[in-house]
């Protein structure tokens, strides 16, 4: 079956048999074995120092390899209309690959995702240590959650992967864990904006995250090892990546390599570059803007060319508010951005 | 083809290269919404138009500064005859980016364009140097350039200050490498180097 339970989010009529048609034509598609061919179609084009000349166009090189994965359905599930796969793989922030929406997708064909290590540590009674085959030991449920960017801009995923309190359990956190520290993949050979600050826009790599530990534990809070029924694309964070559905997009780390169970808050990668703009909480709210600009409203990305993507409220806590503000009863929002 | 040593560029050679001008600006502006509207600009088509047309009204901006130091080193008096026609380019591609922002972005939500234009810092410095591109940009109809005379070259010579404000919004509005906005200033820095006192102009108003 591949409709998803209905919540008690607005939906049209329109959006639901929009959604069913395309996703059922996604799987017919997988199953026919034209694996990757829309993304291959899909052409890019950036704005950079040169486009004003060029076409801004990008070589098709070897394309990464997406296996199937079969997955049960999950009642966290938006009914919302998704964002054709296209886009949410061929737009990503991961300054690794480039500064460019478009460059992570140009620039990750090549990411080596097996062997992988993902180590679980520190505060824990059993540390792990997962090879790539055991990221997918898990029972792997299809989530289809509104992903929130920090810019303001918004599109709905569906993730396929487990919640990251499945994982921690397996590692006893001990009393002494207050905070999860999460850290991405470190090297430059195959991370090219990792040894370049012009490709990488000068943040510090490895990337670093981090959540409290009751916000790690949340059933909502999802480790994906999929998107769209495939194994994850290197672009959007290949071959295990965060979601978070009701933080802004950056906390949702990408490509971890390790989850280390810590006492204190742990230093976070935007935070370190502009304290300012980017909190360790990085909750989604609309009444508490970005110093340089409005987060009341977004533009919600799901398919087509100019004009057809609409703005919308922004809601608090991406929505997700019933299911989390409990989490936060009692803090000042506008103090812990 | 032999080449003779001192070509002075003839009234021909003026309009050959007004002509290039016009099919380079507008193919490339037609070109970007055309794939813009047909789904080609990648994942989000609202950013990449808009950045393109404020990288592209950047550039005609450096372009129609370049003129005169230009036409003075290569002793090519004519070439100055194509500055309007680059500072109009200039100024229909910046349009072209407001006009982006307000309708795929901002979707004439007008509260929040107004909340935009006010509050925000490199927003209203893009709007400041807009505004003294439409004032140039009108001012540059020949009729109102003979009118206004002496005050014509002052008004203009505010394109100095706007390219700055350019440079100081692009900067603004990246959210971490500024390596192409200081790149963007240092070439505007050497173009306006070249002017010499002139850039005391904009601040002498004459009686
Ligand atoms: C009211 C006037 C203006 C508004 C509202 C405006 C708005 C914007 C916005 C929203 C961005 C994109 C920021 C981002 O999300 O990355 C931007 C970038 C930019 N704008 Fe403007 N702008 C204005 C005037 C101008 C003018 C007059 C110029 C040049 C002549 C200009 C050149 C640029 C450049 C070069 C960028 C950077 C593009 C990039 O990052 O690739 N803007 N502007």
């Amino acid at each position: 079956m591949l409709l998803k339970s209905k919540q008690s989010y607005d939906l049209t009529e329109a959006a639901v048999t929009d959604e069913a048609v395309f996703y059922n034509r996604r799987r017919l598609l997988q199953q026919m074995g034209f694996l990757g061919a829309g993304s291959l179609l899909a052409s890019s084009a950036s704005a950079g120092l040169l486009d004003f000349f060029s076409s801004g166009d990008k070589p098709a090189g070897p394309q990464f390899q997406q296996a199937p994965l079969t997955s049960i359905r999950s009642p966290y599930s938006t009914a919302e209309t998704m964002t054709a796969e296209s886009k949410a793989t061929g737009h990503n922030n991961f300054y690794e690959f480039g500064l460019g929406k478009d460059d992570p997708k140009a620039n990750a064909q090549g990411f080596k995702v097996n062997p992988w290590q993902l180590t679980v540590s520190g505060a824990v009674n059993k540390p792990l240590q997962l090879d790539y085959d055991a990221l997918f030991a898990p029972e792997l449920e299809e989530r289809i959650y509104r992903l929130r960017c920090v810019e303001a801009w918004s599109m709905v995923i569906p993730w396929v992967g487990y919640p990251l309190a499945t994982l921690l359990r397996q590692a006893e956190p001990t009393s002494a864990a207050r905070y999860v520290a999460f850290q991405t993949l470190h090297d430059p050979a195959q991370m090219p904006g990792q040894g370049n600050r012009f490709l990488g826009g000068g943040i510090r790599y490895p990337y670093i995250e981090g959540l409290r530990l009751d916000e790690a534990m949340h059933p909502l809070t999802f480790l994906a090892v999929g998107v769209y029924g495939k194994t994850l694309p290197p672009q959007n964070g290949a071959p295990v990546r965060l979601v978070v559905p009701w933080k802004y997009g950056f906390k949702s780390i990408k490509s971890i390599v390790g989850i280390k169970l810590v006492e204190r808050e742990p230093a976070t990668t935007w935070n370190i570059s502009a304290p300012n703009e980017y909190g360790f909480y990085a909750n989604v709210n609309p009444q508490v803007d970005h110093p340089r600009w409005s987060q009341a409203s977004e533009r919600r990305i799901t398919r087509g060319g100019l004009g057809s993507d609409e703005r919308i409220p922004t809601q608090m806590f991406n929505g997700y508010g019933e299911a989390v503000a409990d989490l936060y009863a009692g803090m000042n929002l506008r103090k812990y951005f | 083809m032999p080449v003779p040593k001192t070509r002075v560029m003839s009234d021909r050679h003026v309009l050959l290269l007004k002509l290039l001008i016009h099919g380079l600006c507008l193919f490339f502006l037609l070109r970007v919404y055309y794939l813009g509207f047909s789904d080609q600009l990648g994942g989000d088509p609202v950013k990449a138009i808009i950045h393109f047309t404020g990288i592209g009204a950047l550039n005609l901006l450096l372009l129609t500064l370049a003129v005169t130091p230009l036409s003075r080193w290569s002793h090519q008096g004519r070439l100055v005859r194509v500055r309007r026609l680059l500072g109009l380019y200039c100024f229909t591609y910046a349009a072209a980016h407001l006009v982006n922002f307000l309708t795929f972005d901002l979707q004439f939500n007008w509260p929040l364009i107004a909340e935009e234009l006010t509050e925000r810092p490199y927003i209203v410095v893009g709007l400041c140097a807009f505004i003294i591109l439409l004032l140039l940009a009108i001012t540059s109809i020949p009729p109102l350039v003979r009118a206004l005379g002496r005050r014509w070259k002052l008004l203009h010579s505010w394109i100095y200050i706007a390219v700055l404000l350019v440079c100081l919004h692009f900067t603004w509005s990246v959210k971490a490498d500024i390596t192409e906005p200081m790149i963007y200033l240092a070439i505007t820095l050497v173009l306006l180097a070249t002017r010499g006192r002139q850039l005391r102009r904009p601040f002498s108003w004459p009686g």
